[in-house]
């Protein structure tokens, strides 16, 4: 009697188990592990980049092969680099991802890219813009931008311009770094001299005194370079509040000082500045005329795209073009061998490819400068430097 | 005028606006920890709260500024007395321990909160434009919002004090302090008085909060990350009084700013080492009761 009932019992064990299993992905579900920091100081970069992300994978979710699915699984990293490993495992072990893509901060995807490589899967950045990270893994592309090419060139134009002294302010990490050693390099080679250089905290929300020490300085031109968001907002009102621009300095930037959804709060304080960037919301190409019709729809016409959200939608193209190439079936080597010759003509920001041999991205930078157009403030193209590759990895052969 | 005077003179102007800013949201906690013997680590919830509810009125509805603040004020003190009279008064006397985990856990429950309600981006401040931009005296550019903090502060420091010494609610604080069980055999209502007090505490941390928004920024982590800022003031000033957190602040507020003038580079930890350095000086604080 006890043995049947343990057999019977043992039967229903058996099936219950069986019934909560996690389904196994039909053979023709992608499942794609996105990584971003929902929480932290770079949360409002974060959700412009999913917004990207998301739009994509929503207008082009139709145009997959028959049969194809994709599923994307989020994960919070938090902004901290230990949670954004541990996320990573948990995808990889737990979710059974094929591809990890996202990321915005460059520690958290130098802790991630040692495992894509332990683990043979495909990484394909979306922001995160450290120059050696894609030197930690075969498995990672990136689609976004690295801070060398864009500051190389505006420190370039920045001597141009005849400003003899510069002072650099930057957040004290990974990006931050880049770009101070980038512009320092472009503006140097330009013939300038660089008189100061000081370094914030990365979630630090008051410039006041290291503006002051811009001030005091009395530099031609005075590179602030902050991760873009509200932190944007709070440097320009610094410098506002300290009379920088009034005092004869000009400010300089990349991108990231005067990204397009904070511009109206920066409101005229930020007009005549240029700054170098890969995308701006001004720019009139048919492909961004396209993108920003769709944003609009799905978001509304009070929400701002910004690089991030272009960077995060390329990056699904790309992925998108990768699975109808290979009809969804594929291994890890096969999507990097994609990846690594994809080349889009036709993207928001203007032609875009990936370099075969640095797995990064090749872009135009543009030189834009703020200006009013309808009423309102925008960061207006003025010059192009067409398909520049990240002068870092020239000037740093890998061994 | 000398270029070093002149930026140590801004540096410093808005060190004070910093410190007043500190002042504000800390003086409850001193007053409420010297009266009550409680250990409040949430009283950052309180100016978090205050924050959240400046900037979404400001931000979301437009309000006038000194509505919003005034807002923030009063429905951060509202809404602790609730707080105060079905949590808080359970442990008065209790075990420490027990203090410290009922007001660690509403740190982690208020995260949660306004992480669900507000989301996770920071909540900037936005100025109108009569608050923006700067003032050029003689000697240097000065921030028009740094000059409104300390104008504020200043005269909310001296109402508090005023308050204090020359009225009987003031004096009612000042014995229930002193010794709570004489205070409460000549008659005070120190139950009542712990509310009352514990109201204007967190109204005042809720104003600070909102007002200081653009100098410690509104998110959800706000009242544990900025624990140590608002207990290292309580500390060097001494519970128990209004006086120590204003000269705290002070100290904290212009070091900290001179600091990251001068030497950017190591961070807080000039204000780390003047802390150890002032309460192996001082263990009870500047002002502290021996």
């Amino acid at each position: 009697m006890l043995a049947k009932v343990r057999g019977l019992a043992s039967a229903l064990l058996y099936a219950v188990a069986l019934a909560a299993a996690p389904t196994p992905a039909s053979a023709q579900t992608v499942r794609i592990g996105v990584i971003n920091s929902y929480s932290g100081f770079v949360a409002q970069i974060a959700d412009e980049m999913q917004k990207g992300i998301d739009l994509y994978v929503k207008d082009h979710e139709k145009d997959l092969p028959p049969g194809v699915k994709v599923e994307l699984i989020r994960r919070d990293d938090t902004s901290k680099p230990d949670v954004g490993k541990r996320v990573a495992q948990e995808l990889i072990a737990r979710d059974n991802v094929q591809l990890l893509t996202g990321v915005i901060l460059s520690p958290v995807a130098a802790a991630v890219a040692p495992l894509t490589a332990e683990a043979k899967i495909p990484f394909v950045i979306t922001n995160a813009a450290g120059v050696a990270i894609p030197r930690l893994s075969p498995y990672v592309v990136r689609v976004s931008f690295t801070l060398w090419q864009e500051s190389d060139p505006i420190g370039k134009w920045a001597a141009q311009q005849g400003w003899k002294t510069a002072y650099t302010a930057v957040s004290d990490f990974i990006p931050g770094h880049d770009s101070e050693a980038a512009f320092i390099k472009g503006f140097t080679d330009g013939g300038g001299k660089i008189i100061g250089s000081v370094r914030f905290p990365p979630d630090n929300p008051d410039f006041t005194p290291f503006i002051q020490r811009v001030r005091d300085a009395k530099p031609d031109v005075a590179f602030l370079w902050v991760p873009a968001g509200p932190q944007a907002t709070a440097i320009m009102k610094a410098a506002q509040e300290l009379g920088l621009r009034q005092a004869g300095i000009h400010i300089t930037s990349t991108q990231d000082l005067l990204p397009d959804e904070e511009l109206p709060n920066i409101g005229d304080a930020a007009l005549g500045l240029v700054t170098s960037g890969t995308y701006s919301v001004a720019a009139q190409r048919p492909a961004n005329l396209a993108f920003l019709a769709a944003w609009k729809a799905a978001y509304g016409a009070k929400a701002i795209p910004d690089f991030a959200s272009v960077d995060g939608y390329d990056g699904m193209a790309m992925i998108f073009d990768m699975i109808e190439a290979t009809k969804g079936k594929f291994t890890a080597d096969q999507a990097m061998v994609f990846f690594k010759n994809w080349k889009d003509p036709n993207s928001p920001r203007g032609p875009i490819m990936i370099d075969p041999e640095t797995r990064d991205i090749v872009q135009n930078i543009y030189i834009r400068k703020v200006e009013k157009l309808g009423g309102k403030l925008a960061n207006v193209e003025i010059a192009t430097i067409p398909m520049v590759k990240d002068p870092w990895k020239a000037l740093h052969p890998a061994k | 005028m000398n270029s070093a005077l002149s930026a140590a003179l801004s540096v410093g102007f808005h060190g004070l606006a910093f410190a007043m800013v500190l002042y504000l949201i800390s003086v409850g906690l001193s007053v409420t920890m010297g009266m009550m013997g409680f250990i409040n680590l949430a009283h950052g919830v309180f100016a978090m709260a205050g924050g959240y509810v400046m900037t979404g009125l400001i931000n979301d509805h437009g309000a006038p500024f000194a509505v919003a603040a005034t807002a923030a004020a009063v429905a951060v003190a509202l809404a602790s007395i609730p707080v105060e009279r079905l949590l808080y008064r359970r442990l008065y006397g209790g075990d420490e321990l027990d203090q410290v985990l009922l007001t660690m856990g509403l740190v982690f429950m208020s995260g949660a909160a306004a992480h669900y309600l507000r989301g996770p981006v920071q909540q900037p401040l936005r100025l109108p434009h009569s608050l923006g931009g700067g003032v050029e005296l003689g000697f240097g550019e000065f921030s028009l919002y740094d000059s409104l903090l300390i104008v504020c502060g200043a005269l909310l420091a001296t109402a508090l004090w005023l308050g204090l010494e020359r009225s009987r609610f003031g004096a009612q604080i000042r014995a229930a302090v002193d010794n709570l069980r004489m205070a409460q055999s000549v008659g005070i209502d120190t139950s009542r008085l712990f509310s009352l007090t514990f109201a204007l505490g967190s109204g005042l941390a809720g104003l600070g909060g909102g007002l200081g928004s653009n100098l410690i920024t509104i998110a959800p982590g706000y009242a544990l990350d900025n624990l140590v800022y608002f207990l290292i003031v309580v500390a060097i000033g001494g519970l128990g009084s209004i006086r120590g957190p204003f000269v705290a602040a002070m100290l904290i507020g212009v070091a900290d700013s001179a600091c990251d003038y001068l030497v950017p580079q190591f961070g807080a930890f000039f204000i780390y080492a003047m802390t150890m350095a002032l309460l192996l000086w001082r263990p009870r604080g500047l002002f502290g009761r021996a």
